[in-house]
């Protein structure tokens, strides 16, 4: 077959579309699942820290960054001023 | 027990209904009672590749809509007693189809056949969700092409999450149906190979279609290509898929397309 892509003086382009396949692939899937997850998870967590603070529900953030080798999950959450006291006064 | 197969693929034009109405033909072949459903609404089609566009008079919208009965509209086949049609409507919008009608008429379609086999719109709105809610197989149509593999897996997806089965915690079977497929070119790494699909979408294949003129000559003449010309390569390629749908154990080659001599010296591909 090497030779006959010789004479031709084409290369063969089936290797480049699996591999673009693969890794579009698997971006898509790890895509797929994640509106559940992360909703999943900002419900969770917002149930445990409100059982200590009292929270604005809109200022919890959960957000998935996804890398070539390593993904990272950012949980921002804005609690308000003076919540020290609150955690003082339910202990 | 009847068996619900729904024909699917995402992108269009890879040969779904190509597809259905050849399987469907050649399960009515092996003796078993067959219906093939369109899903398409607005732009049917399986009425045409089957032969009986001229025949429609009720569809499947007015059987949800109950303004006919499912026995008046099912079309028979003219040349297999045992292979009927349902075919979808042209005029109406697809929002007429609903999840219960489609449903009942699914329900009632199994008490009546072995097989209902229903041909899906292309895309993933709300034609395609109806089209796979109620089955129990499905066949999943991809050419050898980079945005054929990449829909494919966006249907396995929704078969895994969107389907009845699903919902229920089972598991609908799922098949890759590989269409267009050119030997020589595969081989040559000019074509995605059936082993690079196969691992990328994960899902065991039903069968491989050889890229023939075949098939445009059976859908000119409104013939499914398993019974227009049953020793064509593809024809004997889509039997194979439907025995292998029956249970069979049916060794997969691809089949070939008979060459003249001239065209093989010639390096012609088959016509």
């Amino acid at each position: 077959m090497n030779l006959l892509r010789l004479i031709s003086g084409r290369t063969a382009t089936a290797p480049v579309a699996r591999e673009r396949l693969q890794i579009l692939l698997a971006h898509e899937r790890g895509l797929r699942g994640q509106p559940e997850l992360l909703g999943l998870l900002r419900a969770e967590i917002l149930a445990v820290v409100s059982r200590h603070v009292v929270l604005d529900p809109e200022k919890v953030v959960v957000r998935m960054e996804r890398g070539k080798h390593v993904s990272t999950l950012e949980v921002d959450i804005e609690v308000p001023n003076g919540f020290e006291r609150s955690l003082a006064a339910a202990s | 027990m009847a068996k619900v197969l729904v024909v699917t693929s995402g992108k269009g034009g890879v040969g779904k209904t190509t597809s259905t109405a050849a399987l469907g033909a050649a399960l009515a072949q092996m003796g078993e009672t067959v219906v093939v459903v369109d899903f398409d609404v607005g732009l049917r089609n399986l009425d045409l590749i089957m032969g009986a566009e001229r025949r429609v008079v009720f569809d499947l919208i007015n059987v949800v809509q109950g303004v006919a009965k499912l026995s008046q509209a099912l079309i028979r086949d003219k040349r297999l007693e045992n292979l009927w049609l349902l075919p979808a409507s042209q005029t109406r919008d697809k929002d007429a189809l609903t999840d219960e009608g489609v449903g009942s008429i699914i329900a009632d379609l199994r008490t009546k056949f072995d097989w209902v086999l229903c041909d899906s719109p292309a895309g993933i709105e709300r034609g395609a969700m109806l089209a796979m809610r109620y089955a129990d197989e499905a066949v999943i149509v991809t050419n050898p092409e980079v945005s054929s593999v990449r829909d494919s897996d966006r249907i396995i997806g929704m078969l895994d999450s969107k389907t009845v089965k699903a919902e229920r915690g089972e598991r609908v079977e799922k098949h890759v149906l590989i269409t267009r497929y050119d030997q020589a070119r595969a081989s040559r790494g000019e074509m995605l190979s059936i082993e690079d699909i196969l691992e990328i979408l994960a899902t065991p294949l039903l069968g491989i279609i050889p890229e023939s003129q075949d098939v445009l000559r059976a859908s000119n003449v409104g013939s499914p290509v398993t019974l227009n010309d049953a020793a064509s390569a593809p024809a004997r390629a889509y039997t194979d898929a439907a025995r292998r749908l029956m249970g069979e154990t049916v060794t997969m080659t691809v089949p070939l397309a008979r060459k003249s001599f001239m065209n093989r010296l010639l390096g012609r591909r088959a016509a």
